[in-house]
């Protein structure tokens, strides 16, 4: 066999790192009852993903005040338009964040908020549409400081 | 209620005009899970539900809970079919409420 060369070996090493670094990404861990929340919103449905742009910082150097952004694709006319929005932060102290409403006034489903986040942890947005569709978002945040006090 | 909100949008806008609208509302928005310096928890005190209404009829509104930031801010948008008053609404735990209102004028 022929020996590696640098670059390859370099290859190898990113593809390690990859692959150790993924799992911790996919599953922080949740600490409070986000999936209560979520199922009382989703009546117990699967929501689909899309449609929602989730707009976060990936890191956070405070956590009492994250802005957040959301933007859901959406006519908004009669026909079609987005109802409901749950915003959820699974390692929070309580899960809930905020529960926008919108209405057809509301010309674009789009929103800014600031948020608290008490950990490293994933904020995940859940769109129910006027059809009852549902589309899920989810991002994760990286904080340096809580924001919860303690 | 301790200062004014603060809200930001256009004084005019053409008719069908999607418009953008920043409030923002000073509050402690205390999250019940810190402890005073004798450790014990400092109840909890926040905006519960904002909504905003454009001449009667509902145009966003947003229930809160503990995880948002002290001095709440939200922005969104709003469609403008005809001149009037937006109604903003800050509802507090202990049932106070915060109000405002702007008026918007279609653009000749």
């Amino acid at each position: 066999m022929k020996a590696i060369n640098r670059r390859q070996a370099f290859a190898l090493g990113g593809g390690f790192v990859m692959l150790t670094l993924m799992p911790m990404a996919a599953d922080a861990e949740v600490t409070n009852d986000a999936a209560k929340w979520i199922e009382k919103f989703t009546d117990g449905k699967t929501p689909a993903k899309g449609k929602i742009s989730l707009d976060l910082p990936e890191i956070a150097e405070n956590g009492n005040t994250v802005p957040l952004s959301i933007n859901i694709e959406s006519p908004m006319t009669a026909e079609s338009y987005v109802k409901d929005v749950m915003i959820i932060a699974d390692g929070n102290p309580n899960a809930g964040v905020a529960t926008l409403s919108f209405t057809l006034l509301s010309g674009k489903a789009e929103a800014s908020i600031r948020i608290r986040l008490a950990t490293t942890q994933n904020v995940v947005a859940i769109a129910k549409m006027s059809d009852g569709s549902l589309f899920m978002e989810q991002k994760t945040v990286k904080v340096t400081i809580g924001g919860c006090g303690g | 209620m301790a200062d004014k909100p603060r809200i930001k949008l256009p004084k005019e806008a053409a008719k069908g005009e999607v418009i953008q609208i920043k409030t923002l509302v000073s509050h402690v928005m205390e999250s019940g899970q810190r402890k005073d310096a004798q450790g014990k928890t400092i109840p909890r005190k926040i905006i519960n539900k904002f909504a905003c209404e454009f001449n009667g009829k509902p145009v966003f509104s947003c229930a809160l809970e503990p995880a948002i930031s002290a001095n709440p801010y939200i922005q969104f948008d709003a469609k403008v079919d005809e001149a009037g008053t937006f109604k903003f609404s800050w509802t507090d735990d202990d049932g106070s409420v915060i109000t405002a209102e702007e008026k918007i004028a279609l653009k000749a």
